[in-house]
């Protein structure tokens, strides 16, 4: 029975780490990233950011401003003040500045709700996303993106990140590599910092697909305290109770 | 107190329903930990059931407000999103602990005489629990909620003659719809769970009629003290409701573990395409069910034309030429042969879709059959020679090995280790009666160890 658990174990151990691998295609490999929702003043940075530069094409439906004042210490009137710019409203949900149909006439497809991207996507694969935009000459609007090939989107934050072109390289199978991005025009940002923010937005993006992570940790850490005192409480109930049964 | 119980006793067997199935119940005294996952099961359902009344308060089923109602729940309604994950990490629990008390059962020999009907209306419990399982996946409206919908219930197409309107009839529509969401919302939450409790009510019933089995395969009611009470026997409570206590808090901390810490189980418990709702332009990049389903899904992609010639054909020509060189009766050779006939022309007459729908039907009802296919004199694994243990251990592997091939694309080693271990599952069930025939077993023991 014993040599049964171990063989279960080992069996299943490993895949649980399989199942995520190569979120970023066949072309290119993700970036870690740290994300740390402890962090308040990078989730802030982060909100700051997605508002002022994604939610202007982007909704993010699910969510409230007030909600996220709230989560994030952000006052009501800040809320108002800085973030507010589809609505008037801080109990409305963030929908997008851009009406839809108005985005797909300019794209060719409308900007997907990024409330749930963390979740879907993952966050290293949107770190790589947002510092993977290259020039592209063949592709309608100038850009392209190593982990999304053909994108709609075009580099919203160029002037930050300036322009960089992408080398790929056949591997022996002859299937095209990224091997690395050579600068084309420095940015306003100096690449240290540009990625700093990229991190700030991907934190904030994890926040956003799921705000109760941050109180479930803390909550889990005390049920499971709990349940160690009941489950110990338990056993010597039980071996009380045995300790005549032989 | 006492004249309230003589009271209710006078007009209902109260004191007589409680000493029958409870504190003079006389279970085995020699339960080990694999007999703690009947008790946690009836705990998972009502899990299921308690946050399932709680969803079911803010779920809206209507294919352009599901979605958005689920991330309501997980937002704004309060605790929302302790009751989703309670229900969704729940449902994986609720087969983890299935899975390991059915294999209990394998290793104990639980399904023979004269538990055969405890196991049978265990095998329906699983049934219906796939089938709520199932449905409730639908409901989130997710990309990988409607896809994985759309391709299950598309498979009934492939079947002869009554497959296309059977489709038609269970997704009430051509495609999944608003249709489908609403009727399998209703079967999700009412029909199946009242048919659940029902069953469980059944199981139990029997089982107390034929008291349990234990690691030792021996019936306790064999040796009885002069009340008539079985010696190895020991009342059900106080000792295993204080015993399965122990249990449930040891297993509520692994379940408090994912639920707070890895809801998302890296993609095995909610999967990454159902976070984007359900978008009928958009197919998933890999269709594949969640993890409880991927053994018998497996089994499903594997049969492909080349299974059917290379593998299958002789496996089955193979079985029937064992029947007629090893059984007597001139009945049975007879009936084995005239299936064996329909079987191989059916090989040949119907696509190779047909018979992945088929075969993953039955790779399910031949676990109706265990009772039957093993003629073993023995019944735990503690007496049984050789054979049976090292059947049970490749069948348990290659098991494994189908659930996680089933999550990758059917395509190169992935689709050789389906195929392999489609042929190995067959193998172990018609394979029974012959190795339990010749397998050498031990004497079993009078009393238990
Ligand atoms: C000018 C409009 C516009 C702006 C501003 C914009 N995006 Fe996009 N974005 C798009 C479009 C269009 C797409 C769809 C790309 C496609 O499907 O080819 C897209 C796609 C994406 C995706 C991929 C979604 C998927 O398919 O999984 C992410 C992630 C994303 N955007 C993040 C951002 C972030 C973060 C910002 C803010 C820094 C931002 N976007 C700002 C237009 C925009
Ligand atoms: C909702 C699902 C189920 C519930 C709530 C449930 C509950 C229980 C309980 C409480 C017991 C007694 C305790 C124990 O022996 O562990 C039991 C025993 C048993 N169950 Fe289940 N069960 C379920 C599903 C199944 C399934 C799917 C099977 C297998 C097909 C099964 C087969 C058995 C057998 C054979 C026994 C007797 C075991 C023995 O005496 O050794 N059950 N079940």
């Amino acid at each position: 029975m014993k040599k049964l658990l171990v063989v279960f174990a080992l069996l299943t151990a490993p895949a649980l780490g399989w199942a995520n691998e190569g979120a970023c295609g066949q072309v290119a490999k993700c970036d870690p990233v740290k994300v740390d929702l402890n962090d308040k003043p990078s989730l802030q940075r982060g909100a700051r950011l997605f508002m002022n530069y994604c939610l202007s094409c982007h909704s993010a439906s699910y969510m409230r401003y007030n909600r996220l004042g709230q989560d994030l210490g952000i006052s009501e009137e800040l809320v108002e003040k800085n973030l507010l710019f589809a609505t008037d409203k801080v109990g409305d949900l963030m929908s997008a500045v851009m009406p839809k149909a108005d985005a797909r006439a300019w794209f060719g497809t409308a900007p997907p709700d990024l409330t749930l991207e963390a979740r879907a996507r993952g966050p290293e694969w949107i770190y790589t996303y947002l510092r993977s935009f290259y020039r592209d000459d063949k592709s309608p609007s100038g850009w392209n993106n190593t982990v999304f090939p053909n994108v709609a989107m075009p580099h919203v934050l160029y002037e930050w990140q300036g322009s960089q072109r992408a080398v790929f390289k056949k591997n022996d199978k002859g299937m095209a590599h990224f091997e690395k991005f050579e600068v084309e025009k420095p940015g306003t940002m100096p690449p240290k910092e540009f990625d700093q923010s990229m991190r700030d937005l991907t934190n904030f993006m994890v926040y956003l697909a799921e705000p109760a992570k941050l109180e479930r940790y803390k909550i889990g850490v005390y049920v499971i305290i709990f349940l160690a005192v009941f489950f110990v409480l338990a056993y010597l109930l039980k071996k009380e109770y045995w300790k005549d049964i032989h | 107190m006492q004249k309230l119980l003589a009271w209710v006793d006078q007009r209902f067997p109260l004191t007589k329903v409680w000493e029958e199935h409870v504190s003079k119940y006389y279970a085995p005294k020699n339960f080990n930990f694999w007999y703690y996952f009947g008790s946690l099961a009836l705990l998972m359902l009502v899990i299921q059931i308690l946050s399932g009344i709680f969803l079911t308060m803010h779920y809206k089923p209507d294919t352009s407000l599901a979605f958005a109602s689920v991330e309501y729940i997980m937002r704004d309604v309060p605790w929302g999103w302790l009751i989703r994950y309670l229900h969704s990490t729940g449902a994986s629990f609720f087969f983890i602990v299935i899975y390991l008390h059915m294999f209990r059962g394998l290793m104990y020999g639980s399904y023979k005489g004269p538990r055969e009907l405890v196991w049978i209306l265990g095998m329906v419990l699983f049934v219906a629990l796939m089938a709520e399982a199932f449905m409730g996946y639908l409901l989130p409206w997710g990309n990988m909620s409607y896809w994985g919908a759309q391709v299950i219930i598309s498979l009934f197409d492939a079947l002869p003659f009554i497959g296309p309107s059977l489709a038609e009839w269970l997704r009430g529509d051509f495609v999944v719809s608003d249709a489908t969401l609403n009727r399998f919302f209703s079967l999700h939450v009412i029909a199946v769970p009242l048919l659940l409790a029902l069953l469980v009510f059944l199981h139990i019933v029997a089982l107390h009629k034929v008291g349990s089995n234990n690691p030792d395969g021996v019936e306790i009611k064999k040796k009885k003290n002069a009340d008539g009470l079985p010696l190895d026997g020991i009342p059900f409570h106080p000792y295993y409701s204080v015993k399965d206590t122990v249990g449930v808090a040891g297993f509520l901390i692994l379940f408090a573990a994912a639920i707070f810490f890895a809801p998302e189980m890296w993609g095995w418990f909610l999967e990454h395409d159902n976070f984007t709702v359900a978008n009928i332009l958009q197919t998933p990049p890999e269709i594949k069910p969640l993890w409880y389903f991927t053994p018998f899904y497996s089994i499903l992609r594997a049969t492909t034309d080349d299974l059917i010639k290379y593998g299958l054909l002789p496996f089955v020509l193979a079985l029937t030429a064992l029947t007629l060189v090893s059984v007597r009766e001139l009945k049975t050779k007879g009936i084995v042969v005239i299936i064996a006939g329909f079987v191989v022309a059916g090989f040949f007459g119907l696509e190779a879709k047909v018979w992945g729908v088929a075969l993953m039907g039955l790779s399910l009802i031949l676990f109706f059959f265990l009772p039957w296919l093993d003629r073993s004199p023995v019944k735990s694994i503690r007496y049984r020679g050789w054979k049976y243990k090292t059947a049970l251990t490749i069948f348990t592997i290659s098991f494994v090995m189908l659930g996680y091939v089933g999550t990758q694309p059917a395509e190169g080693i992935y689709k050789m280790c389906a195929q392999i271990g489609t042929l190995v599952y067959f193998a172990f069930f018609l394979l029974m009666p012959w190795i339990s025939t010749y397998d050498k077993t031990k004497p079993v023991p009078e009393r238990v160890t």
